[in-house]
């Protein structure tokens, strides 16, 4: 393998040939913003906020997409940059509800992490904002299309797993959105409900129902858990807070299939004290179902208990 | 001290006769929002969050300046007392920025708890709203009056705690204000700095300037140990991000209670100060240069070593610290005699 | 302290002598002012008009170093009009009569030609302090920073013992040490004539005690050298090596020039310090120390409560923890120092210090413990002498007025006198570099009579000299009347301000302490 050298805000770092500024700053312990970047999927470029300045290049290039090479020079907090990355944010929240008092992201939320970080307290500009209704259609995910901020990363995470694809942008211009097929709730489309797109959401349009109104993320605490449904070895979190077990939601997809709905409610069942009745789609609606259908063991648990009892 | 009987939310619970209901309730562990109490200061009543519904009286009286009574029936969250306190938050957050994006004290705000707590979504199209500069001429304390909810803890605190009065209710209506005497800056008035106002401010209205700029609150983690400066040993908190300390706050300490003074709060820069020494330094040709842990000390022990065996344990001294810890003193005392071989052990405990 | 920080507001009567308490200890201040709020007397015996001076129901603005003769006089009008405590004098006190004689011819006239207050306010605080149910006396270094310190302590004692205002909750005599640990540093032996605990060196079973402890086969019996001797000695060339943890002597002591002389004297100089400090820039090698939030650790406050330190970040740099220099010293010259954590230390130090012997790390986490602390089911001591004191009987202690060893005289007129300020600290170490404490208070300035500056043609933020038999120092000039005609006041916080140029290392023969709060000096607008 051929290796580059190149000097980001002065520090040399030697990356293989075919690496990212984005990467090669990370190895160098430099910190980048990003918004829509994920390393699962790269190379979509599309957020900006990951510009530098890489002098004898024109404009400020996005890091996520562009190659090392030998000798570049980098800044990634050059006035220009700085100003770059303000006016961004500054665009993204004058469409974005001034809603952190009582938003459940409030506090692990990526906009606020770095409109904090830059000082950019409001929108800059006014116009016309996004109203769409709040998409509850389910009673696993709650959508807010008005604090999506078209980062793409829930598209792109569906759509590795071909036959769930669920979601795509929809629409034009302003009206660019986050649709399932012919826009319907996420309650009427073909969602599995994994919840693969809720783990990437960088700001607060997708959020677990499950977690919704039981407490701020700061009050939260965390424990990392693995999936034994399958041989995939997704990663869940359990979450307590005060103490109790409140929710489990997962955290990142192993290898195959990865995450399901099946898992994490099996995870519910095991962690939680109290996990709350399981649902699923029968027809158009979904039903409270049994925790043995909902795990699929309406054939097996018989048999087990029969056995044992 | 005789106790009275009565019944919250459905409990029998007894209280001592003169206590408010807030604290029967907080004793039996039913919790009770609050603004504007707080309990080293003198009860104000102001807010009316802490209402609640007593059988037999008029209205929904202020739990915190109603005394407990005999056989009385208290509803801590019946839907009167909801509804009063969602009509109360919606209120206050008409006339609030809606400034969580970027507030320092986000994550840490009782405006924010209760909005949450009771569904109250910021008002979009409230009607008119202060605008006051925000206060920021000081190294200290940012005030930020847009913010404030007039709850009056910072008077008290002033008045009460630190009995200086810098500060009251000023203006009146729409307008009321705290402000300092003639309404200037705090650096213009007699203001000491303590920041003991900030300390109990339940909102974003007064805030520490380095510390909220350098961390969200949910980022900090907090050590509670002892001042470093005078001799009265004040308890504190250390907050520290990135393994920094980024700023000081109040606990409750066994002599100063969340009190502190302004180098006790405000005065924890030096501790990243570049000028930190950070290596071991040995003077060669009458400059320093760096040198390792293991040239320095045994550098230090031969020379000590030399002395001693050549002009005797008595041709060495040493000072001890008035600012190092006991066991650090200790040791040294204890290096002193046992491996020196000498009294002469002092520290500037005069000076 | 005799009684603890939040007795102070539980006292009807308050004697403040020698304290800026609001400005050097904003906390205790807190306690003075709630006393206040609750309607005790407090009276201020201060050179100057201080903060708390102007809180005071009365403030008898005394001539520096005169208290003797103003105690003396209270005594004096206490046992003329038969205030004393009868009781408490009889069952608990000893050589009450050759008290009683010497303060005899300090009548309150007398008195008041020394201290320049009126007789009749000798007298009505002399009667507020006797009859008060509760009085407590505050003191710090304006009490004792004078060649007559330790005989002004015994006054102050005297007083207390004569009223039975001592071995009661909030009664007693109460000094508010200066330094977050110098309280814990008197209590570890870090001092010439003890041990831990104050046990003497001179003792031959201490010796023992500790000798056995720290497997060594005897340790020095001979008292040590204090500071000012230490400083002498290597002027002298007596001291030849000497070890500094983490003090700064040089801007600290009195005649700074003598001190950097004396440094500069020793063959081998070491410094273990935060900082690179005026004192370390004279050091052969300067070893990079923790600060307080950087090691583990307890600190001793002036109420003897001992309290946790606690580690919350790791040292910056290749810095250590003092503790752990100290160990490694001791190692490679020969004498093992090997302790896993700092609980083992403070456990090392209980098992030889019987008034810390019932704490531990464990108990500290509850919270602090005032000593003494004899076991571990003891709760710590609030106030003490409660039953008798240490020695028995309480001791009068005649003493007599002497004068400052430096007065003013024709070529340097004025006195100086020396304290801390609200934003500041020692010698500005750490509060000169906090990134808000100096840039709020950036610039010292000699607090200087406007009838004094108008004679010497001074102005406003004039930038003036002041000048002593020893040295000399620029500094601007703020017109006040805080300070009486003939006295000009500074502080020691400001290295470029360097006052302990022209102080006096006259010293307390008992306690050794220098005579910072006078000296003569002359000032003069500088070209």
């Amino acid at each position: 393998m051929s290796y580059v050298t190149l000097t980001i805000n002065g520090i040399k770092v030697t990356v293989p040939r075919g690496t990212t500024v984005l990467d090669a700053a990370r190895e160098a312990g430099v910190f980048i913003p990003t918004l829509c970047h994920d390393p699962d999927f790269p190379h979509f470029g599309a957020c900006r906020l990951c510009v530098v300045e890489i002098p004898g290049m024109r404009n400020l290039p996005a890091s996520c997409v562009t190659e090392a090479a030998d000798g570049m020079e980098v800044y990634t907090e050059s006035p220009a940059v700085v100003e770059a990355r303000k006016t961004i944010l500054e665009l993204l929240l004058a469409n974005h509800p001034q809603d952190c008092l009582t938003c459940e992201k409030n506090g692990d939320c990526r906009l606020q992490d770095y409109a904090f970080r830059y000082g950019v307290k409001e929108a800059g500009f006014q116009g016309e904002r996004k109203n769409y209704p709040l998409d509850d259609s389910n009673p696993y995910i709650i959508r807010d299309a008005n604090k999506c901020i078209l980062c793409g990363r829930c598209v792109r995470t569906c759509n590795a797993i071909p036959e769930r694809s669920v979601i795509d942008f929809g629409y034009r211009g302003f009206n660019t959105k986050i649709v399932t097929a012919m826009d319907t709730p996420l309650g009427e489309s073909d969602c599995v409900y994994c919840g693969r797109c809720v783990t990437v959401c960088p700001v607060g349009a997708l959020i677990w129902k499950s977690l919704a109104g039981k407490g701020r993320v700061w009050e939260f605490n965390k424990e990392e858990v693995t999936c034994t449904f399958c041989e995939s070895g997704c990663l869940f979190e359990v979450v307590s807070k005060g103490g109790k077990n409140i929710a489990v939601v997962p955290k990142a997809p192993g290898t195959g299939r990865p995450l399901c709905l099946k898992g994490r409610l099996g995870l519910e069942l095991k962690y939680l004290d109290d996990p709350p009745a399981p649902q699923l789609k029968k027809g158009d609606t979904f039903v409270e179902v049994s925790w043995s259908e909902a795990l699929g063991l309406q054939e097996i648990l018989p048999k087990l208990t029969g056995k044992n009892g | 001290m005789s106790d009275v009987r009565l019944t919250i939310n459905g409990r029998e619970v007894t209280a001592p006769k003169g206590s408010t209901v807030l604290e029967a309730a907080t004793r039996a562990g039913i919790f009770i929002p609050t603004l504007c109490h707080d309990p080293e200061l003198t009860s104000f009543g102001a807010c009316r969050m802490c209402v609640v519904e007593i059988k037999g009286m008029r209205n929904l009286p202020a739990s915190c300046v109603t005394e407990v009574a005999d056989g009385m029936v208290v509803e801590t969250d019946s839907p009167a007392v909801v509804e009063a306190r969602k009509t109360i938050l919606e209120l206050l957050l008409a006339n609030h920025p809606a400034d969580c994006l970027t507030c320092g004290r986000n994550g840490d705000c009782r405006l924010q708890d209760y909005a949450y707590m009771y569904g109250v979504k910021s008002e979009p199209f409230g009607g008119e709203k202060h605008n006051y500069p925000v206060e920021d001429d000081n190294p200290f304390i940012i005030r930020d009056m847009n913010k404030c909810i007039l709850c009056g803890k910072c008077v008290r605190a002033c008045a009460e705690i630190q009995g200086k009065n810098i500060i009251d209710f000023a203006y009146r209506g729409f307008d009321a204000k705290v402000a300092t005497a003639m309404d200037v800056p705090l650096s213009d008035s007699e203001c000491v700095f303590c920041g003991n106002c900030v300390a109990v401010c339940p909102v974003g209205a007064l805030q520490e300037k380095a510390l909220r700029s350098a961390a969200r609150t949910w980022e900090v983690k907090k050590v509670k140990t002892t001042c470093p400066y005078c001799g009265t040993g004040c308890s504190l908190e250390l907050n520290v991000k990135d393994d920094r300390v980024v700023g000081v706050t109040s606990c409750q300490g066994d002599v100063n209670g969340r009190a502190l003074c302004v180098k006790g709060r405000f005065g924890f820069g030096f501790i990243h100060h570049p000028d930190r020494l950070q290596k071991p330094l040995v003077k060669k040709n009458g400059t320093f240069v760096e040198a390792s842990w293991e040239e320095a000390i045994n550098l230090v022990a031969e020379k000590l070593q030399d002395i001693k065996e050549h002009h005797g344990s008595d041709a060495l001294a040493v000072l001890s610290s008035a600012r190092c810890t006991n066991e650090e003193n200790y040791l040294m005392q204890k290096f002193t005699r046992v491996v020196l071989g000498t009294n002469n052990i002092d520290h500037c405990a005069r000076l | 302290m005799t009684n603890s920080i939040k007795e102070i507001a539980g006292a009807d009567f308050i004697l403040a002598i020698g304290t800026n308490t609001t400005e050097s200890h904003p906390i205790i201040g807190l306690q003075v002012k709630k006393a206040r709020r609750n309607g005790s007397t407090l009276v201020v015996v201060d050179p100057r008009r201080t903060e708390v001076a102007e809180l005071a129901d009365l403030h008898l603005q005394i001539k520096s170093g005169s208290d003797i003769a103003l105690l003396n006089a209270m005594a004096h009008v206490i046992i003329e009009e038969k205030l004393w405590n009868k009781d408490f004098v009889n069952g608990r006190t000893e050589n009450f009569e050759a008290f009683k004689e010497t303060v005899k011819r300090y009548t309150p006239e007398f008195a008041s030609e020394i201290t320049g207050v009126p007789a009749e306010t000798i007298r009505e605080v002399a009667r507020g302090y006797a009859k008060a149910n509760n009085a407590t006396i505050l003191y710090t270094m304006g009490l004792t920073q004078h060649i007559c310190g330790t005989h002004n302590v015994f006054a102050v004692a005297n007083l207390a013992m004569l009223c039975g205002h001592i071995g009661k909750p909030n009664s007693g005599v109460n000094p508010l040490r200066g330094q977050n640990n110098v309280q814990g540093a008197c209590d570890m032996g870090a001092l010439p004539a003890v041990l831990t605990g104050y046990q003497p060196v001179t003792a031959d079973e201490v010796r023992a005690k500790f000798a056995k402890a720290w497997q060594v086969d005897e340790l020095p019996a001979k008292p040590g050298l204090t500071v000012g001797e230490i400083m002498e000695g290597a002027a002298e060339g007596r001291i030849k090596g000497m070890y500094i943890m983490g003090e700064n002597p040089v801007l600290s002591d009195p005649d700074a020039d003598h001190v950097i002389h004396a440094l500069s004297n020793l063959d081998f100089l070491v410094v273990q310090d935060i900082f690179l400090t005026e004192t370390a820039q004279l050091a052969d090698v300067v070893l990079p120390a923790a600060s307080f939030a950087e090691k583990d650790g307890t600190f001793t406050n002036t109420e003897r409560r001992v309290q946790r330190v606690r580690k919350a970040i790791n040292p910056v740099g290749e810095a250590k923890a003092d503790w752990e220099i100290i160990c490694a010293v001791s190692s490679a010259m020969g004498y093992a120092m090997k302790y896993a954590s700092v609980s083992n230390i403070f456990d090392e130090i209980a098992s030889l210090t019987p008034s810390y012997a019932g704490i531990s790390y464990s108990r500290l986490e509850e919270g602090g413990i005032q000593w003494p602390c004899p076991s571990a089911e003891h709760t710590g001591t609030p106030y003490l002498h409660k039953d008798k004191f240490v020695r028995g009987l309480g001791k009068f202690n005649p003493v007599e007025y002497i004068p400052p060893a430096e007065q003013p005289d024709e070529e340097y007129p004025l006195v100086l006198t020396t304290g801390r300020r609200h934003f500041h600290y020692h010698t500005g170490t750490m509060t000169q570099r906090t990134g808000a404490l100096e840039v709020y208070y950036g610039t010292e300035y000699l607090e200087i009579n406007p009838v004094d500056a108008s004679a010497l043609g001074i102005a406003e933020d004039d930038m003036v000299l002041v000048k002593s038999r020893r040295g000399e120092v620029r500094v601007k000039a703020r017109l006040t009347d805080v300070v009486p005609r003939g006295v000009v006041f500074t502080s020691f916080h400001f290295p470029d301000v360097a006052i302990n140029k022209l102080t006096n290392a006259a010293v307390d023969p008992l306690a050794k302490i220098p005579e910072l709060k006078v000296c003569a000096v002359k000032v003069e607008k500088a070209s």
